[in-house]
């Protein structure tokens, strides 16, 4: 394990542990159209951050259930049905944004790397990161793939799947736990900012190659994977910061699988 | 007549929706049984949908009961439904949506509705008539004891809605399934139906085609409904019923 020692080993292998993850995942957070939805449990994780660093357990734990207690919050506004759905992912958004940053500045006792939270930090994934990133993503892929076949009949029609026997409010609550636990794993790789391309840009990547709901699954894991691993080579290359690369290097492929010639599966 | 116990599939009794102040079903009483085909027509905003949707338990009534046959298997064709291009969504993979089946009880079921050669298609390609006969497929798979069509018609043409109530009219005779439907268009229903259910919001009327089409109510929602189209019911008092019990077109005296 010798080298798990070395830092770089350890951003290669905890990023392409989060992407094999985010990609599935992703796959249904462009289905639903729930990417402002991921994008607004990322902003809360700031405030999961304080709550970590403040109670003393583990960051990631805090921004789970950050992410999580926010989702819930959400779909509550979101079912009330007064305000647009967009309006209350853009209040909800940028309020537990602001409220993370200002408790995290009044902690003056400590000193926090915004940008690595912001724009995440891989370079800094730690021994004890990778295992929660392994251990979190293994329990997040083995559910997925036993909810499988009901989450994807609740995302094509969800009256359709309830007069069938299928329990859809208790998989959309699943759904957004697991969006929550992947949030927590991946943001010290890409950053809160960033996160949510993790999730959408593969997935989107994906669509145009695939025919079926699962082959893109796991053509978005792939392609997850391999932005990972060449956003990382870039950072390391060039010297640019390592969560835009990533980002970028999924944007690349995204655009590659745009030209017709790559299309006939 | 009175059906024996174990053969009602579904009853309702005196079942109301609110929806704010208004109440979008008012007090509709029904039972459907084993082998028999009830339509509700109503007019646009008469609470069919909502009705059908009380009867599937997506939504809570505010009053009344349903009772089911314990173990109920339903087989539900939505109003509609659109699927969102970014699923790639076969047909193959559509009908094994919530349960799986072999590729050889599809093909079965695509083939009794007469679409097994789109069995491969995304199903964003199909066609109104296309995307109905699958999901009435799909319904089939789950070897239903009751239908739910909720204007299964819709987006067909019209040479294609009589074949697919023909169809339809098929399958309860081959399994002798309860079917409750919604339409709101009259003519082939009232061909292909045991009992109708005259809705606005209440239960105008009920009974057989023709006794129903001769109700005054069922004359006041769809006498002025469709004089508006045709402009030829203003003087229906002594209009003559065709063999299928048609209004639209006795003007004409034609049989459908």
């Amino acid at each position: 394990m010798s080298f798990l020692d070395d830092f770089i080993w350890r951003a290669v292998i905890a990023g392409a542990g989060v992407a094999l993850v985010a990609g599935p995942l992703g796959c249904f957070v462009v289905w639903r159209r729930m990417a402002y939805f991921g994008d607004t449990v990322a902003h809360s994780s700031l405030l999961g951050v304080a709550l970590g660093l403040l109670l003393g357990f583990n960051v990631m734990l805090g921004v789970f259930a950050a992410g999580f207690a926010v989702a819930l919050v959400l779909s509550g506004f979101l079912r009330e049905k007064r305000l647009s759905g967009d309006t209350v992912l853009g209040t909800l958004s940028h309020a537990s944004l602001s409220l993370g940053v200002i408790v995290i500045s009044l902690m003056t006792w400590l000193r926090v790397d915004l940008m690595g939270y912001l724009f995440g930090d891989i370079l800094a994934v730690s021994l004890t990161d990778l295992y929660w990133v392994y251990g979190g993503g293994m329990l997040v892929l083995v559910l997925l793939v036993l909810l499988w076949r009901p989450l994807l009949a609740v995302t094509v029609d969800q009256e359709l799947a309830r007069a069938e026997g299928i329990e859809a409010a208790r998989y959309e609550l699943m759904l957004m736990l697991i969006i929550a636990a992947v949030i927590a794993l991946a943001m010290k790789i890409v950053g809160v900012l960033l996160v949510t391309s993790l999730l959408i840009i593969p997935a989107a990547a994906a669509r145009r190659l695939s025919r079926t709901p699962e082959q893109m699954a796991l053509m978005a894991a792939f392609v997850g994977v391999l932005s990972v691993l060449l956003g990382l080579f870039a950072s390391f290359q060039f010297d640019t910061p390592s969560g835009p690369s990533i980002v970028l290097a999924s944007l690349m492929l995204f655009l590659l699988g745009q030209i017709p010639s790559f299309r006939k599966l | 007549m009175t059906p024996e116990l174990p053969n009602i599939l579904i009853s309702a009794k005196d079942l109301y929706l609110k929806a704010g102040r208004n109440d979008l079903v008012e007090a509709v009483s029904l039972e459907v049984s084993e082998g028999e085909i009830v339509s509700v027509i109503g007019p646009n905003g008469a609470g069919k949908t909502s009705l059908l949707k009380l009867l599937l338990g997506l939504y809570k009534p505010d009053r009344g009961s349903i009772r089911r046959r314990l173990g109920l298997r339903v087989g539900y064709l939505p109003q509609k439904t659109s699927i969102d291009p970014v699923l790639p969504l076969s047909v193959a993979r559509m009908m094994t949506l919530t349960e799986s089946f072999s590729r050889k009880e599809v093909e079965t079921a695509l083939a009794e509705t007469g679409v097994l050669s789109l069995i491969d298609e995304p199903v964003q390609t199909l066609s109104g008539g296309e995307f109905q006969r699958m999901m009435l497929a799909r319904a089939l798979l789950r070897e239903p004891e009751l239908l739910v069509l909720d204007e299964p018609a819709q987006g067909v043409d019209h040479l294609g809605e009589a074949e697919l109530y023909g169809l339809i009219g098929k399958i309860r005779d081959q399994r002798g399934c309860g079917v409750l439907m919604v339409s709101h268009d009259l003519h082939v229903v009232m061909a292909a139906t045991d009992r109708v259910l005259c809705l606005n919001r209440h239960l105008c009327c009920e009974g057989e085609p023709q006794e129903v089409t001769r109700h005054p109510e069922y004359l006041r929602l769809f006498g002025m409904e469709a004089g508006s189209r045709l402009a030829v019911y203003s003087h229906h008092h002594d209009h003559v019923h065709g063999l299928s019990g048609n209004v639209e077109t006795t003007e004409f005296k034609q049989a459908p």
